[in-house]
Formats: C-alpha cells, sequence, structure tokens
C-alpha cells in the first residue's frame, strides 16, 4: 500500500482504538471462528497417533498390541473425545463454507448454497461407512 | 509481472487438507480414538490391519491424509497464531515451527509408510 | 410526555479531550425512528456541536455506518424500538481511526477501493465507436449481488483481519473487485488479480465469514474473497505449469 497521504500530517489529532488480545473472546461468532481454526491443532494431532500406529504396525504383533492399550488410556480416550468433537465440527463448517468459494452455475442460475453443500454430506456418508466396513470386516 | 507469491500454493494445500481432514478424521478418529479402546466395536488385529494398509491404495490415501493435513493445520494454526495472539513479528520462527512441522511428519510418513514390510 | 429512551453516544473532541468519552441524551421512543432520526433530534434540538455522517436516509448512500450496542449498523435502517427499554450505545465505525465523535476518517478505504480498480477495464480504449456494450440478463445476475455494495464500510468495521493489519484491502474493495471481473464487459481481471494475489490482498483473509453476515445489502464479501482465492490459485498453477500463457 502507498503511503499516507500528505495532508494527514495537518489533520488535527485521530483517537485510534487498539484491536484487544482476546478479541475474539467478546464475541460468540470470533470465538466460533477461533474455535473452527483451532480444529486444526486436533487434526495434526490426529496425523500424529497415525504415525505412531504406522510406527508400531512395522514393530510386529506385540509392538502394535502396545499401541492399541495405549489408546486404552483414560487420558488418551477423553482427549480424543474432544478430538472428535473439533474435527466433526470442522467438517460440519468446511462442507457450509463449500458453497461460497464455488459459486456454482446451472443454465444462468446460480445453485442455492444447499444443493451445493449436500453432495458433500452425501459422500462423507460413504465414506465414513466404507472406512467402519473395512475396519470391522473380520477376516 | 507482479512479485511470486507462495500463497496459492500454500492454500491450495490448505484447501486439499480442509476437504482430506473433513472427509477421513471424524470417523477415524471416532474408531481408533473412542470405538475401539471403550469396546463399542472390535478392532481389526495386527494381521489384518498390515494387511489393509499394504494395500498400495490405502497406502497412498494415508501418505495424501498426513501430508494434506499436516499442511491444512500448518496453514490455519499460523494464521490463528498471527490474529488470536498478535505475534506477527515472530513471523519467520512460527513458519518454521508451522511448515517445517508439516514437512517432518510428510517425511516420516513417506518413510513408514514406504518401509512398511 | 412521551415514552423515551436514553442514546449514550460516544463524543471526541481532540481539542478537548485526549480519550472519547459516552455522553447520554434522553429523545422520544417514536416507533417509526431510526438512530438516525434520533441522532438528527440531539443535533437539531439538544446539541448542535454533536458531528456525525449521513445523507440519504434510505440504505443508499452508506454514510451513516456506526457501531450501535457493539454491533456496525446503517443507523438509517436500525430502529429504536428494536432495543428498547434501551440503553442504546451509538459509537464510531471499530477499525477505522476517529476524526470527531462518531465520524471516522476513511482515507485509507478511498484508497484501496482505488487499487483494485473498480471499474471497467478495456483494451480496445476508448470504447468501440459501434455503441454500449451489450450485455443479458443472465451476464448481468453474475455479478449483480456483489454490485450492490454502497460502500458503507460496515464489512471493515467487521473484519477482525482489517483491524489487526491494516494493510489488508477488506472485503468491501475485493467483492467490488471481483464484480467488475464477473462482467462480461470487463477485461481488467488479470490486472485486479497482480493487485490482489499480494499477500495483503486477498491472501490475509481467514474467512471469519463476519462481513458477509453484517452487509446491510446482501453483498457477501467472504463469498467473493474465497472465490478469488480458487481463480488466483488456478492462475498460479496455470502460469507455474504453462510459463508461457503468460507473456
Amino acid at each position: 500500500m502507498k503511503p499516507p497521504v500528505a495532508y494527514r500530517q495537518y489533520h488535527p489529532k485521530w483517537h485510534r482504538t487498539r484491536v484487544s488480545t482476546f478479541w475474539w473472546s467478546r464475541k460468540w461468532s470470533y470465538l466460533k471462528f477461533m474455535l473452527r481454526e483451532l480444529s486444526s491443532v486436533f487434526v495434526a494431532f490426529y496425523v500424529v497417533i497415525l504415525l505412531l500406529q504406522l510406527h508400531a504396525l512395522r514393530g510386529g504383533p506385540d509392538a502394535y498390541q502396545g499401541f492399541q492399550d495405549w489408546l486404552r488410556n483414560p487420558l488418551l480416550v477423553i482427549l480424543n473425545g474432544i478430538s472428535f468433537l473439533f474435527v466433526l465440527f470442522h467438517a460440519v463448517t468446511w462442507f457450509n463454507l463449500t458453497p461460497k468459494a464455488m459459486a456454482v452455475r446451472l443454465r444462468g442460475k446460480r445453485l442455492p448454497d444447499v444443493l451445493v453443500a449436500a453432495p458433500n454430506y452425501v459422500a462423507w456418508l460413504a465414506v465414513s461407512a466404507l472406512v467402519v466396513f473395512l475396519l470391522t470386516r473380520q477376516g | 509481472m507482479a512479485k511470486r507469491s507462495n500463497e496459492p500454493l500454500l492454500w491450495a494445500l490448505f484447501s486439499g487438507g480442509g476437504v482430506a481432514a473433513a472427509f477421513l478424521l471424524p470417523v477415524l478418529i471416532f474408531l481408533y480414538g473412542l470405538a475401539f479402546p471403550l469396546g463399542w466395536l472390535q478392532p481389526p488385529d495386527h494381521e489384518r490391519t498390515l494387511e489393509l494398509v499394504q494395500h498400495p491404495l490405502t497406502r497412498l490415501v494415508l501418505f495424501l491424509l498426513c501430508f494434506l493435513s499436516l499442511f491444512h493445520w500448518a496453514h490455519r494454526f499460523r494464521f490463528t497464531l498471527y490474529d488470536g495472539l498478535q505475534i506477527k513479528h515472530l513471523n519467520p520462527a512460527i513458519n518454521l515451527f508451522c511448515y517445517g512441522g508439516a514437512v517432518t511428519g510428510t517425511v516420516a510418513a513417506a518413510y513408514l509408510l514406504w518401509t512398511l514390510p | 410526555m412521551a415514552e423515551t429512551i436514553t442514546i449514550e453516544v460516544a463524543r471526541y473532541r481532540p481539542e478537548e479531550e485526549g480519550e472519547p468519552a459516552l455522553q447520554s441524551y434522553e429523545v422520544p421512543l417514536n416507533k417509526d425512528w431510526v438512530v438516525l432520526d434520533a441522532l438528527n433530534h440531539i443535533k437539531d434540538h439538544v446539541d448542535g456541536s454533536l458531528s456525525f455522517r449521513w445523507s440519504c436516509r434510505m440504505g443508499v448512500c452508506g454514510s451513516c455506518g456506526m457501531t450501535v450496542n457493539g454491533e456496525p449498523k446503517l443507523t438509517c435502517a436500525t430502529f429504536l424500538s428494536h432495543y428498547a427499554p434501551g440503553p442504546i450505545r451509538v459509537e464510531p465505525l471499530k477499525n477505522f481511526p476517529v476524526v470527531r465523535d462518531l465520524v471516522i476518517e476513511m482515507t485509507d478505504f478511498l484508497e484501496k477501493l482505488q487499487s483494485v480498480k473498480p471499474w471497467i477495464v478495456r483494451k480496445d480504449d476508448p470504447a468501440p465507436a459501434k455503441g454500449e456494450f451489450l450485455q443479458t440478463p443472465e451476464q448481468l445476475d453474475e455479478f449483480k449481488q456483489f454490485s450492490m455494495c454502497i460502500n458503507c464500510m460496515i464489512c471493515y468495521a467487521a473484519c477482525p483481519v482489517y483491524g489487526l493489519d491494516p494493510q489488508f484491502v477488506g472485503p468491501a474493495a475485493i467483492a467490488l473487485a471481483q464484480r467488475y471481473n464477473l462482467d462480461s464487459r470487463d477485461q481488467g481481471e488479470q490486472e485486479r488479480l497482480d493487485v490482489l494475489s499480494q499477500h495483503e490482498g486477498i491472501w490475509g483473509c481467514t474467512f471469519v465469514g463476519e462481513c458477509t453476515e453484517v452487509c446491510p445489502k446482501n453483498v457477501d464479501p467472504a463469498g467473493a474473497i474465497q472465490q478469488y482465492k480458487l481463480a488466483a490459485t488456478k492462475d498460479w498453477f496455470k502460469s507455474f505449469l504453462m510459463p508461457w500463457s503468460k507473456q
């Protein structure tokens, strides 16, 4: 951006308010935004768990059993419960915001946001069902 | 021509990661974080898990999931630190932490998946 | 005596006080009065020294944006009765320097607006002798929503990113850039992209989404910015994979 225009220096003094560090705690919609952004921490947290799982998988059946026992630690279960809520929040906000970024047009008319978001949810259900099927099918 | 910014690449990775995480993480965290440890569902044993992960398609999906999710985190967390705590002056350190972390995790994922027996 | 409501107005007279302070006024609670009517009542009958901007009184000029009970609002479209029994707190728009009372300094916004070239850019300037550029209703519909912007700066007041980083180009300017990009008569998309693909352009936006929530004209600047990011990303990959496509 350009430097301020020259006449400003002759202007009477303005009052500027500094944005508070905790600006996001003052309003529900801002707080919701902050929680949405913090969901990324739990996304990364899961990747770490996944990497540990892969590491245990390479270590053989005993190491893998150890990993599964470790997941039963109550603290970890609570943490994963919180993590689950956050990624759920991420998924819902993400799917709902997609129509904003993609203005889908059909025969000259913009499709309503609901119609753009709906396929996301259908695909989400399908993917989730497939993962559950693959991981719980025995043998 | 204007100065080339690498923001579009980072944003593309962020978006890709957002999609990957939205589709896969809720179900994976539900299963591995809650349903299996709490005994609601029977988890696949070592042999079965290995068999699943050894499939090239699974390896690819898991690699992309790690890679994109980490860059999704890096991007979002970077801006959260900027905006939420107003510490933009620590820019280089934040970038190193976020993107360095993402690169490290991605390399680890590639190594683990590649060298799986 | 008719019913009244208390209005607390932020006063700032730089020659008298170093900090803005609230001053209370009692105004009649007429059910068809908006906050702007109350301010005009104060100015005309109670305290002529009160300063604020206004013009059309009907949501078209975009001059009377202020903070009402903490929310950025067009005061000509904000009814007193909505806040009864009161009190109502009226302050200048947030994120802008205050010149006096409810008047903010908006040069920064005007410069940003200009930087994105919110007008029809043609490569075949001057306009062809054949006459006007024709446009179908469908083509108009593509950008109509973004053209409703009245430059009231309410979205800037709601945008935490602009508050934190005044370098950020901001919601309305980007929405208006998109309005011209989507116009079938315009050819300036690349010029605008060169401005907006900078770090302070679209990339500062973290999609808080408040700009869209508060917009009195339903412009959806947040949507415009995300669409712009998508377009800029496509452009980046295109010029990365096919450097010869851009000279």
